[in-house]
């Protein structure tokens, strides 16, 4: 911390530097910038970052396959369940296993639900620290309402570890039809809102129009990919390049921009939340029924009883579970997992009311044992809410990973910042650090 | 263009250079001597094979082997929708490679990320310094032979820790 | 909820209704920094707009200058990296203040037991409230600024000729 950096040494000695720290309202916590002005004007600038490196490949090379799921969470922790999304389907591609429809269809619609919370976050901070407060409040309570049924489904606000390796954790809300339905249209009505308020708004436009202009031969060069890029009039979706889960069979558009500066990469996600909430609408749609009866397993066997019951004989009738397990009983398992009983939790029943139940639990969970897939290395990518959001794993065959590395797309974004502000004015680094979107969990990993 | 074209020219083009082809889960990986790494990228970012983005760049500790290092490049094509992942091995003593700062500019951070987790060295990078930990920080991190909870505090604690 | 006094009052009766006035006039108007780094900051926006807003505690201004601000709010976990800058802020700060330590990375390093990342902030500030929790809820939040409230009610309030430390 002591050393000049490089911008103190190559800067002019008349020009004036300086630094918006690290800890500073609009750089979103975690970033320094250093600046050299003539006047208002930045002729130069530096780039720190690192302020909130956790560790997160050397942990994850200690931990289980299945352990380190939470960490993945909190990665790009304003669409946790996209970076869940990225491990779980790389590490399918290794093992090679098939999930059931019905799962990859409730992956879809959760995977959607947090893209259009990652444009709601990142537009409401964007649009703040410009000064339209009013649009950050209506963004912000729209993300509220995605979020309580988020809740609702897999028992956690944001960090939810829900899609697991083989499906997902539980079933949907058996009234999940009518809430979406609610949300959707609350959704509508503030993208409604705020395109009236920020469309044509003369402030926006003088401030947000041919600022930090990127052409696609630069964002290309500079690995760009997500909303960035689109913006640059470079079409490039991982969801229509690779199509990975139902998205094949599903009708949405590839929204572009035209110049390629801030004003453009405002449009581009506005737009993607429009294609978002018509995809949810057609996958519920189109959603098999799942395995099983529809309204919540109140009824059943104590499990006492049924406990004492199978030390003596086997039991095949329901059970009453506890309702954090809700959604998660045997008979829902295969809509929702695969079949595949090397790779999941076993379903809770057969693991107090039989033995062979009690040795999958306990094969699965031991350290030594549980997934351990074979030799070699993997990469797979899906379309996060910044773009291509990567996994590359190593295995050795024991059960946990020799190498995890995480290809983020807002690393290769902000490493071409310094040259986007360049021959701008300081009051012009916030909106476009704000149109970047940098969330500080994917970039210093 | 499809990927098997690409590799069918690679193995004409570059017959003594390319030392192994191989496919791991579906992706296509070549194994390339140290030295022809600029030669081949170049080649395979003009038309018509348009390897147009550098996707990511990493490296593996192998420790216990030799050579222990082992650098990973992985490519795309936009307009042929291709990927290709590119490794080399380096030996513990002579940690050194060519930089492709000149050919993409996100080379530049990505190798400055592989410098202070693994300590690589790249020729001909302009600002080879480190990007995540601070100055003062002694060691590479992501190396198997630093220990997981190693800490090396800037500023003195108000107490230790009770382990 | 009422909390016992905290302190004994050396002077009788009417310095001790006087702490009291003070700290009921300190306690509904908090001008807060909040540094927040990483996912709690999520909660911590939740927290701040219409449907569980704190602006009803007396708690919104939010000020963006150490040397202005009576609360430090740290929200997400602080690195290695980090720490020299979170001492720097705490210095500037002016008495009265006082710290919150929202999220478990803030109290014991959380989940990330490693070599980046500092196991919990009271190793470099004193701290007043923990806030458990990845993340704590809105309600959670809402709820430590409530007991905060009561420690700043009836603690022994700091003269200019005595000061906390």
């Amino acid at each position: 911390m002591k050393m000049p950096t490089r911008l103190q040494n190559e800067a002019n000695k008349e020009n004036l530097l300086i630094n918006m720290g690290p800890s500073h309202p609009a750089m979103h916590g975690t970033i320094r910038i250093m600046l050299e002005l003539d006047g208002e004007k930045i002729l130069n600038s530096e780039v720190e970052v690192g302020y909130l490196h956790r560790g997160f490949e050397k942990t994850c090379e200690h931990k289980t396959f299945f352990n380190l799921l939470p960490y993945t969470d909190r990665l790009n922790y304003v669409s946790p369940l996209i970076n869940n999304l990225g491990y779980v389907m790389t590490m399918e591609k290794m093992l090679g296993i098939e999930i059931p429809e019905r799962s990859q269809y409730i992956r879809v619609i959760l995977c959607e639900m947090s893209r259009v919370s990652d444009h709601l976050t990142a537009l409401a901070a964007m649009t703040m620290e410009c000064g339209a407060f009013t649009a950050f409040l209506y963004y912000i309570q729209a993300r509220e309402e995605l979020w309580t049924i988020i809740e609702e489904t897999t028992g956690a606000r944001m960090t939810t570890s829900y899609i697991r390796i083989g499906g997902v954790r539980a079933d949907l809300h058996p009234d999940i039809k009518t809430r979406l339905a609610k949300a959707t249209k609350i959704n509508r009505r503030v993208l409604k809102d705020n395109h009236g308020l920020l469309d044509k708004n003369r402030i926006w436009i003088d401030r947000t129009r041919d600022v930090a202009v990127v052409s696609p031969k630069m964002a290309v060069d500079y690995g760009f990919s997500g909303p960035c890029l689109r913006a640059s009039k470079v079409n490039y979706d991982v969801r229509k390049a690779q199509p990975y889960l139902v998205y094949d069979q599903l009708d949405f558009e590839v929204p572009l921009g035209d110049n390629g500066d801030n004003y453009d990469r405002y449009l581009v996600r506005m737009k993607e939340m429009e294609q978002s909430l018509r995809i949810i609408e057609q996958c519920l749609n189109k959603i098999p029924k799942s395995s099983g009866p529809d309204e919540l397993m109140l009824k059943g066997l104590e499990p006492e009883d049924v406990i004492k019951t199978s030390r003596s004989k086997r039991v095949e009738d329901t059970v009453k579970l506890s309702p954090n397990l809700e959604g998660s009983e045997k008979v829902k398992y295969p809509g929702i997992l695969t079949k595949d009983k090397k790779y999941i939790v076993p379903p809770k029943e057969d693991t107090y009311t039989s033995i062979e139940g009690l040795i999958n639990h306990f094969k699965f969970f031991m350290k030594g044992n549980g997934i351990r897939p074979p030799k070699g290395d993997v990469y797979f990518s899906v379309e996060g809410g910044s773009g291509e959001v990567g996994f590359y794993i190593v295995s050795d065959g024991t059960d946990k990973p020799y190498r995890l590395h995480l290809r983020g797309p807002c690393f290769h974004i902000v490493s071409a910042l310094e040259e986007m502000i360049k021959g701008h004015y300081v009051a012009d680094v916030i909106p476009t650090f704000g149109s970047v979107n940098m969330i500080g969990g994917e970039l210093d990993r | 263009m499809e990927i098997k074209k690409v590799i069918e020219e690679l193995k004409v083009k570059f017959k003594d250079d390319i030392t192994e082809f191989s496919k791991q889960f579906g992706d296509d990986v070549i194994r390339v001597k140290r030295e022809s790494l600029l030669d081949i990228v170049r080649f395979l970012k003009k038309t018509p094979h348009n390897f147009a983005m550098l996707l990511d760049l990493t490296c593996v500790d192998y420790m216990g082997e030799e050579p222990r290092f082992e650098m990973v490049y992985h490519l795309y094509s936009i307009s042929n929708k291709n990927r290709l992942r590119i490794k080399i091995r380096l030996a513990e003593d002579d940690l050194k490679i060519d930089s492709l700062t000149p050919l993409w500019g996100n080379a530049n951070w990505l190798e400055r990320e592989v410098f202070d987790m693994f300590g690589v060295h790249f020729i001909d990078h302009p600002d080879l310094r480190r990007l995540f930990m601070y100055d003062g920080f002694e060691g590479y991190p992501l190396r198997k032979d630093y220990p997981l909870r190693k800490r090396q505090p800037i500023i003195p604690m108000r107490y230790e820790d009770a382990d | 909820m009422e909390l016992d006094m905290v302190g004994s009052p050396d002077g009788g009766f009417f310095t001790s209704k006087l702490d009291r006035a003070v700290g009921w006039a300190r306690k509904y108007s908090i001008f807060q920094y909040p540094f927040v780094t990483a996912c709690c900051g999520m909660e911590y926006m939740s927290a701040a707009c219409a449907h569980w807003d704190f602006d009803r505690f007396g708690v919104g201004m939010t000020t963006f200058s150490p040397r202005q601000s009576d609360m430090l709010f740290v929200v997400g976990t602080i690195t290695q990296k980090e720490a020299p800058v979170l001492r720097t802020v705490y210095e500037q700060m002016c008495e009265p203040k006082w710290v919150i330590a929202c999220g478990a990375c803030t109290i014991s390093g959380g989940i990330y037991d490693n070599y980046a990342v500092v196991q919990g902030i009271d190793k470099i500030i004193p701290v007043d409230v923990f806030i458990p929790g990845c993340p704590p809820r809105p309600d959670t939040i809402l709820d430590a600024i409530e007991k905060l409230q009561d420690k700043i009610q009836y603690q022994q309030q700091d003269w200019r000729w005595k000061s906390k430390k």
